[in-house]
């Protein structure tokens, strides 16, 4: 039995400890925003933040998360739209939107570590597919969202 | 300039801009704001109503409360097209309400089925939703005002032609009464008009042709959007499952005692090409039991191909092989010897994986009268009826909740997926929750066809093409999809955009030769166009090189008397500088394609490193979809689909060695993403006419063509294959 806090709230998990989180979040917590896309941490689908990581949920075993703090993107704000959100939308971003959750959540994490991105910052850090190719919005928006988290 | 072309460019109430390249961020040039979020129409984030019915129902279509909130139903996919919002656009043009007080949410395919089809055909593919639904959704709507105009003169006692509709009130204009919508709603219900009203014209359009935020955006970026792999039903088990790895084969048998007293094992279920695991708890659990089983499988002569020898065969299918003939004009026989220089080059494209982000999946809840369905499907109509064959149930008793669709691409139309589920669930006697792996995705896709296409050319004294002779042989993609080829044997999706060209040469002859193997083939964005722009548009910069004339000029000439054609042409031209001088190792590449009844102009912008790295710095598209319902998510498909055709053009491959497809994730199947995607600048300028075009492919069949073009013009070096990265464009190289 493997004791994590999601979103603030704790849950037992009773699977196999081997068991990817993504799984966990998904068909035993029941957070279904948090994508599978690849479940070899290519895509990025799946990142959440561990302790306040960005991480790619597919590739970490609950085993080894005891006592972990779990953000998904059901989590990133409550009552109310975080900062990157916001830029997602003004941007309008998402197309077939599977991917975005993991986009989104990528660059909170991101944003955090480079509060003045560059393009090349950018480029280098923010790997997730996007396989509608949105790519152009999302850039904008992470630079949006950049924009507006300075004020 | 031409006339024409500077004739279509006062047309600006119809032109838009959107582009990166405003440092202020904006990302609109030419109209104002959008909407604020509080003013758009909204959907829930799980797009299906169980019931399928609301009590304040004008029509099938819409519903109206009496506190004027409004019910629009949209009977397509919503996939990232933007249909979703686009369709429920043009129905308001004509019921002219209030767009803020407007939710949308899927037509039921049930009910589709239970009421004569009341909502038409539900699929998206062939980038049909809006053009496909327009004249549909238009008297839908008009028909609903009208009936409203006539509630509310009725409770006047006046004419209704004294009564006017707007943003959801009818005024009575002599005397400046007005009623809500919400007010007349139920006595519109009850009224049948002596005739259904004219629906108007585009010159009348006075809410189609806003840019509007798409209504599904909120909901994907907090993550509440429901996928058909989000799906939650009671009691449900998860299911994993291996198919045949060389695509066609058997299961022969497979021994289920590694699995016997496994924890959490509900069944292992045979199906006659894969076996399935079902198991509670997680579908880690389902896809690890999975993994200990070592079926056998009857993979038949399939298993001892190769990538290499279907590529002789098909090169020897150019010479050997049965041509049927779509297009023969002139007489290319006598033309060719007596031309003054004669060209000749094949171009190659291999098989290719949809990929969509959201693998297949599908959630069935089977009982013995009714079979619900979780899925997010291109076609809820079409995969209903298929659903119900395979659960032995009339299609009245089959609910197909319809979902987000997390990328479709032509990909999910099929059922597949849907039917293997419902196997599942009949042998374990659950609810049950079925996902394919990526690699399963992948490797047991519907693949777009390999080809192989050789061109001839006899060009004049003065450089231009006299004549050219065009040969394709590529898989079918109609006779994959149970459709029948016409009788002279023509394929029309493997001489898509060949024998459609526009370019005007006296003696012009396209043949097709259809060969398949084993390999299914599928719709894959574009279907045909998508490989066989970038061959022809390669070849036609090829003819510019050998009489040293400007690729962009040569199209110009070939396409003179089609205004049409030349603006979108003119347009990327302009826009990208074309012909201003490019620093070593930079080049410029240009391509053109109709599809869906739409053109499409990209210029790509491209360096080539001296290692023979390509990045495409900048791309420049122009679309003319002669209408335009919503030209912010026109332009958002045709950045994606120059992504998505980038991504095929750089590194997209499926090899096959021993029958069975190579690349199986994304560490082989390689996609672009954000370091290697160009700026995009996409002018959406309609130009009219009879017809609708449509929005979601054509962006895809120019880049690869404008990319490869660009590096020729960079490195001298001519891309007659894809994917790229298998070319070596190192300086040192030859």
């Amino acid at each position: 039995m493997i004791n994590i806090t999601v979103n603030g709230t704790q849950h037992q998990l009773d699977l196999e400890l081997d068991t990817p989180l993504l799984w966990a979040l998904r068909d035993v917590v029941g957070l279904t925003g948090t994508k599978y896309g690849c479940g070899i941490a290519q895509c990025g689908a799946c990142t959440v933040h561990i302790n306040g990581v960005a991480m790619r949920s597919c590739s970490v075993a609950i085993g080894n998360l005891e006592g972990a703090s779990i953000t998904t993107i059901e989590g990133l704000a409550t009552g109310g739209r975080h900062p990157v959100q916001e830029a997602w939308i003004a941007e309008d971003v998402p197309q077939c939107g599977y991917c975005q959750s993991g986009q989104i959540m990528a660059t909170v994490a991101f944003l955090k570590a480079h509060p003045n991105p560059t393009d090349a910052d950018i480029d280098a850090n923010i790997t997730n597919i996007c396989r509608c190719g949105t790519y152009e919005r999302l850039r904008r928006a992470i630079h949006r969202a950049a924009e507006s988290m300075k004020t | 300039m031409d006339a024409s072309h500077t004739a279509s460019t006062t047309l600006n109430r119809r032109q838009f801009l959107f582009t990166a390249a405003t440092a202020a961020g904006g990302f609109a040039i030419g109209f104002g704001a959008l909407p604020r979020w509080a003013e758009a129409a909204t959907v829930a984030a799980q797009p299906w109503d169980e019931t399928a019915t609301s009590p304040h129902e004008i029509d099938a279509w819409i519903a109206i409360d009496p506190d004027d909130s409004i019910l629009i139903r949209y009977q397509r996919a919503e996939m990232g097209q933007g249909s979703m919002t686009a369709v429920p656009m043009m129905l308001n043009e004509e019921l002219q309400a209030d767009w803020s007080k407007i939710r949308i949410e899927y037509a039921s395919a049930n009910r589709n089925i239970r009421e004569n089809k009341v909502y038409g055909d539900m699929f998206s593919n062939g980038s049909r939703s809006i053009k496909g639904s327009q004249k549909l959704v238009q008297q839908v709507g008009a028909s609903a005002r009208e009936r409203l105009i006539a509630a509310a003169a009725q409770r006047w006692a006046v004419p209704a032609s004294e009564c006017g509709a707007a943003n959801s009130v009818v005024t009575h204009k002599p005397s400046g009464r007005t009623l809500r919508y919400g007010e007349i709603a139920s006595d519109a219900a009850k009224i049948k008009l002596d005739k259904e009203p004219a629906i108007k014209t585009p010159d009348q359009f006075t809410f189609i042709g806003k840019p509007m935020p798409r209504i599904d955006v909120p909901l994907k970026v907090d993550g509440s959007a429901k996928f058909g792999i989000d799906a939650q039903v009671p009691g449900m088990v998860f299911a994993a499952i291996i198919q045949c790895p060389v695509p066609g084969g058997k299961l022969k048998s497979v021994d289920e005692s590694p699995l016997s007293g496994a924890p959490g094992i509900v069944g292992v279920v045979k199906m006659p090409d894969a076996v399935a695991v079902a198991a509670t708890g997680s579908f880690w659990r389902a896809k690890q039991a999975l993994a200990k089983l070592q079926p056998e499988w009857d993979v038949g002569p399939a298993g001892n191909t190769d990538t290499a020898q279907f590529l002789r065969e098909y090169r020897a299918a150019l010479d050997e092989g049965k041509a049927a003939t779509a297009r023969n004009q002139g007489n290319v026989d006598q033309a060719l010897p007596g031309a003054a220089k004669t060209l000749e080059a094949v171009y190659e494209t291999p098989y290719l994986s949809h990929s969509p982000m959201e693998p297949m999946n599908a959630t069935v809840d089977l009982k013995p009268d009714r079979l619900d369905i979780w899925v997010g499907t291109q076609d809820a109509l079409d995969e209903t009826e298929k659903a119900a064959k395979a659960a032995g149930l009339e299609p009245e008793q089959v609910y197909l909740h319809n979902c987000f669709v997390g990328g479709g691409f032509g990909r999910r139309n099929v059922a597949d997926e849907v039917v293997q589920a419902i196997a599942i669930a009949k042998a374990v006697q659950k609810p049950v929750k079925l996902i394919w792996t990526r690699e399963e995705d992948t490797r047991h896709d519907k693949f777009r066809p390999m080809a192989v296409t050789r061109f001839k050319a006899g060009l004049g004294a003065d450089g231009m093409p006299a004549a050219w002779s065009i040969r394709t042989v590529a898989g079918s993609v109609p006779l994959a999809a149970g459709l029948k080829l016409p009788p002279n044997g023509v394929d029309f999706v493997a001489i898509a955009a060949l024998a459609s060209n526009p370019y005007n040469i006296a003696n012009t002859r396209v043949e097709c030769v259809v060969k398949d193997t084993h390999l299914p083939v599928w719709w894959w964005r574009a279907p045909g166009a998508n490989q066989n722009v970038y061959a022809i548009e390669s070849f036609l910069d090829e003819i510019a090189a050998a009489s040293g004339q400007d690729p962009y000029q040569l199209r110009r000439k070939l396409l003179a008397g089609k205004p049409d054609y030349l603006k979108v042409l003119d347009t990327v031209a302009e826009k990208s500088d074309w012909g201003k001088p490019l620093p070593k190792g930079r080049g410029r590449g240009i391509a053109i394609c109709e599809d869906t009844g739409s053109l499409c102009a990209q210029v790509a912008e491209v360096t080539v490193g001296s290692k023979g790295e390509v990045k495409v710095d900048r791309v420049i598209a122009a679309i003319d979809s002669r209408y335009v319902v919503n030209p912010l998510t026109v332009a958002e498909q045709v950045e994606g689909a120059i992504i998505f055709g980038l991504t095929a053009a750089l590194y997209g491959k499926i090899d096959v060695k021993n029958g069975v497809p190579v690349q199986g994730n994304f560490d082989t199947y390689r996609m672009v993403r954000l370091a290697q995607a160009p700026k995009i600048d996409v002018y959406v300028m309609p130009g009219g006419g009879k017809d609708w075009g449509g929005a979601g492919e054509p962006g895809t069949p120019p880049i690869a063509g404008a990319v490869a073009n660009a590096i020729f013009a960079a490195t001298g070096k001519r891309i007659r294959s894809l994917p790229i990265m298998d070319h070596d464009l190192s300086s040192g190289s030859a």
